[in-house]
């Protein structure tokens, strides 16, 4: 395998998770010359991370970390096999509306040209901003996990995990597996009226809810403290975390704790996307930005498409079907196969992709994001990296600010490293709610190349 | 809702100039209007790199600049907001000895002038003020109170001060013809006509268009600058540095993050509102900028942008009154260094609207310099 193709690119994948892999995988079987680049040193994404060296081992791990982690052993094995070239520890930091690229690898920027380009960078954990979220012991609950599968770290102290999502509940069912002693999960709340009417779409569409049961069922008999209905969450501590106050039911406790994994679901990771930029959507169902493409993931820029997650959150079987569709869609712009033919090769994806999407409306009605952690008090920092408030954002739309950007000027929120990743869609939703105005008509921020860390030598070394 | 459809006078732009503009004549008792296509500092006024030089100006700019620069001094008093101006000076770096002797050149003329603001830094003295420039350097020129301050919350503190005493700012309104009916321009918009006898022309980039709405022919080419900015460094400069051999304009801003341009074009879209990035030309930029403070070389980037400007072919401005409509007046096409003359074309526009006159030089920057000349 070559990190990346000599000749001419047909077709450039960013992203090696389950929509990227199948997509190379897939076109480089038709054919096409394929270079799949990503910023990790091995492929998997982010649900199958590091999965070569877990599959590697077996052994207890690969237990620990479920069986659907094993789905991903046969993506990554096929592409390994594949002709596709594959460029490792490269970030994707600009993508042109001309299908070119700019890549960063071994301290030193450059530029790639491609026929088409496929985006496949997956999705971002929505950001939990509560009182004391930016204290030391707080993270996000996929960056716990992340750890516990690269680094197989287990936590010291008593864990709290707060949120909803089947992604908590995984974690719970991981850590408890791993032997690690849950102080309590708190879960803010579900709404099991709205989701009812979609149950039987998501009965239908596949093993989710069984997988779903399974994992909070293990969470219960290992004892784990479940408080439901969660209405105000806080971090407390000086210097790092201490403890978790909790109000639930009316009854406000505290909770010692040493680590706090917040969750509050997953959201198109539109970083690239936006910074094309690719026209994009508001999802009220899932409450986030997402590229408008069609079926085949293609978008409004001719030779751009989207698959996977960061098209709008699906699941890791899901992208790997988006992904073969957008390798048949693109043999068939390239004059590889005609539509006749790509629609016969794609047919058992797009059936087996839509019946996953049909799950979608049960757990995006299920787990909403708690409306006071979408639009949070005065007090809460919203910009991690410029330390901005929600208040300072209301104060910025008294001044005149209309939007995610004017507001961005005045407060320097999403001006950080971070580049809004952390605050864009709190930023937006605040401004929403203080104009009374739903948040498709407040926009997001104009995200600006680099959307990956390059340095000033990097970028000097350019040719 | 109806909105107020007359005024005293219509601005058309919500950039520095348009807001500039509306402050002056409001101060001085007017009732004006400025009509902003997008949203306020949507263009060069907020991408803008913010320097407030006086530094390397052409002549014909110099008494203006001279004029503003009081005006940010005092812009507290003025507006009850300094929008963060920092009089840290500006640096102009000789990289070789032949750059020195351009430097040496340009203090003495200006100096023949009858100014003195420009002053010469040997060696040693370009190292006091910057000591983290690179060991090559040999020398530089230097302006004591000039500085930087935030596009942005400039733009801001003159629109919110207009807007105190009485002006109107309307976003979302583009302006699409202009007519003239018993003595006053009506301006037509997409919300609608805004009436009044006076017309300020601040559309920056699309300036010429307005002008041709007037009768006014200009050539004017809209220009994409870039700029990139660091992470926060640690402290490690206080001027802000432009170069003498090559485009430069960088600064340390108080956060500890570094704002690096210099001129470097990118690409204006298709729609004339978008712009797009040449990365081959930023790496020049990022090259300089790490020659000329190693101490660079490790920064990370968060961000690349780029803002539209327009620029006339002397690379001056047009400001004034135009020749075809009397009472329109002009104040635009800025060409990459509108920003330190915010304050005081505002103010010139204002008089030239009151008094009809001003006591500013401003002959340089009439509408009708480039008749003749093939449009652009
Ligand atoms: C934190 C987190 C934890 C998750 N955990 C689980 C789980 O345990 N179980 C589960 O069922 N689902 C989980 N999901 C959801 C799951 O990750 C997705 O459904 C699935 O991985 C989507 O696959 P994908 O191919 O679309 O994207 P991903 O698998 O996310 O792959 C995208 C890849 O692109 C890379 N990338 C992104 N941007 C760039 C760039 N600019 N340059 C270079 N590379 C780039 C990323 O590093 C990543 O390797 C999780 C999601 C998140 C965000
Ligand atoms: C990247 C960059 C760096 C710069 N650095 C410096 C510097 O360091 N120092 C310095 O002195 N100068 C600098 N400048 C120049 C300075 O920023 C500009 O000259 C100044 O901001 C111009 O202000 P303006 O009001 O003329 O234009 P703008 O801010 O562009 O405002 C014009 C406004 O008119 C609006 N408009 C246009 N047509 C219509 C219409 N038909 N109807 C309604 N509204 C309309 C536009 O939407 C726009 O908002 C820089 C400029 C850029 C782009």
């Amino acid at each position: 395998m070559s990190a990346i193709n000599s000749g001419e690119i047909d077709l450039a994948v960013v992203g090696a998770g389950p929509a990227g892999l199948a997509a190379a995988t897939t076109a480089a079987e038709l054919g096409l010359a394929v270079s799949v680049f990503d910023e990790n040193a091995t492929p998997g994404g982010q649900i199958y991370r590091g999965i070569e060296a877990v599959a590697a081992k077996r052994g207890a791990d690969f237990a620990v970390l479920g069986d659907a982690y094993r789905a991903g052993e046969s993506i990554v094995r096929d592409f390994r096999a594949s002709k596709a070239a594959y460029a490792p520890n490269t970030g994707v930091w600009l993508v042109q509306k001309d299908r070119q690229l700019g890549i960063v690898r071994d301290g030193k920027a450059g530029m790639v040209a491609a026929r088409r380009v496929l985006i496949a960078t997956g999705a971002q954990e929505r950001p939990v901003p509560i009182p004391g979220w930016t204290l030391p012991g707080v993270m996000l609950a996929g960056a716990a996990q992340g750890l516990l599968k690269s680094a197989g770290m287990v936590p010291a102290g008593p864990v709290v995990l707060a949120g909803n999502g089947p992604l908590l509940y995984q974690l719970a069912a991981q850590l408890v597996a791993a032997g690690v002693k849950i102080a309590a999960l708190l879960e803010t709340r579900s709404e099991r009226a709205a989701a009812l009417p979609h149950l039987p779409a998501a009965l239908m569409a596949g093993n989710y809810l069984a997988k779903g049961l399974g994992l909070i069922a293990a969470v219960k008999r290992a004892g784990v403290p479940i408080r439901r209905g969660v209405t105000e969450l806080r971090a407390l501590g000086c210097e790092r975390l201490e403890a978790v106050e909790v109000a639930a039911g009316g009854r406000t406790e505290r909770i010692d704790a040493a680590l706090l994994c917040l969750h509050q679901g997953v959201v198109a990771n539109v970083q690239l996307s936006l910074a094309i930029p690719l026209k994009h959507e508001w999802s009220a169902a899932q409450r986030c930005w997402r590229p408008v493409v069609d079926q085949w993931g293609n978008s409004d820029v001719e030779g751009i498409a989207v698959a996977g997650d960061c098209a709008g959150i699906g699941g890791a079987e899901a992208a790997a079907h988006a992904g073969r569709i957008a390798a048949f869609e693109a043999a068939r712009a390239l004059g590889r196969i005609d539509a006749a033919a790509r629609d016969t090769h794609a047919a058992s994806d797009l059936a087996a992709w839509r019946r996953h999407l049909r799950a979608r409306p049960f757990l995006d009605a299920l787990y909403p994001p708690a409306q006071g952690l979408v639009v949070p008090a005065d007090d809460v920092p919203v910009c991690r990296c410029e330390e901005v408030t929600a208040g300072q954002v209301r104060d910025a739309v008294r001044q005149g600010g209309t939007g995610p950007n004017q507001v961005k000027s005045f407060t320097r929120s999403g001006m950080g490293p971070c580049q809004g990743r952390m605050c864009a869609l709190t930023v937006s939703e605040v401004i929403a709610d203080a104009l009374g105005k739903p948040v498709a008509e407040i926009g997001t921020y104009r995200i600006r190349p680099p959307i990956k860390p390059l340095t000033v030598g990097e970028l000097a070394a350019l040719e | 809702m109806t909105i107020p459809r007359d005024f005293d006078a219509v601005v058309i732009g919500g950039g520095l100039h348009g807001c500039s503009a509306a402050y002056h004549m409001a101060h001085a008792g007017l009732k004006p209007v400025v009509l902003e296509k997008n949203v306020v500092a949507r263009h060069a006024s907020s991408a803008s790199a913010g320097g407030v030089r006086r530094l390397g100006r052409d002549p014909a700019e110099i008494p203006l600049a001279m004029a503003s620069i009081e005006l940010w001094h005092s812009m507290r008093d003025m507006l009850g907001d300094d929008a963060e101006f920092r009089a840290t000076g500006q640096v102009r770096v000789a990289e070789n000895d032949q750059d020195m002797a351009k430097l040496a050149e340009r203090a003495a003329s200006v100096r023949a002038l009858g100014y003195d603001h420009e002053v010469v830094l040997d060696r040693k003295q370009l190292r006091r003020l910057v000591p983290a420039v690179s060991e090559h350097c040999v020398g530089g020129l230097y302006t004591a109170r000039d500085g930087y301050a935030f596009p942005y919350k400039a733009t801001a503190a003159f629109r919110l001060k207009a807007e105190a005493l009485g002006a109107v700012v309307e976003e979302g309104t583009g302006v699409t013809g202009v007519e003239r009916e018993a003595g006053r321009f009506v301006v037509a918009t997409n919300r609608g006509a805004f009436r009044a006898p006076v017309l300020v022309n601040a559309a920056g980039a699309w300036g010429a268009e307005i002008a041709r709405m007037l009768g006014d022919e200009v050539p004017l080419e809209p220009v994409a600058l870039m700029m990139m900015v660091s992470a926060r460094m640690p402290h490690f400069l206080d001027p802000t540095v432009g170069c003498a051999g090559r485009p430069l304009s960088f600064k340390q801003m108080r956060s500890g993050t570094v704002v690096i341009g210099g001129g470097y074009r990118g690409r204006v879209a298709a729609d004339g509102e978008l712009t797009e990035l040449e990365f081959r030309r930023l790496a020049l930029s990022a090259r300089t900028a790490a020659d000329i403070f190693p101490i660079m070389r490790d920064a990370t980037l968060v961000r690349c942008w780029a803002g539209i400007e327009g620029f006339t072919p002397d690379d001056l401005p047009i400001i004034g009154p135009s020749k075809a409509a009397p009472g329109a007046l002009h104040s635009f096409g800025f060409c990459g260094h509108g920003f330190q003359l915010g304050p005081i074309v505002g103010s010139i526009t204002a008089q030239l609207v009151t008094q009809g006159r001003t006591n500013l030089p401003i002959e340089a920057f009439r509408v009708d310099r480039f008749a003749g000349q093939a449009a652009v």
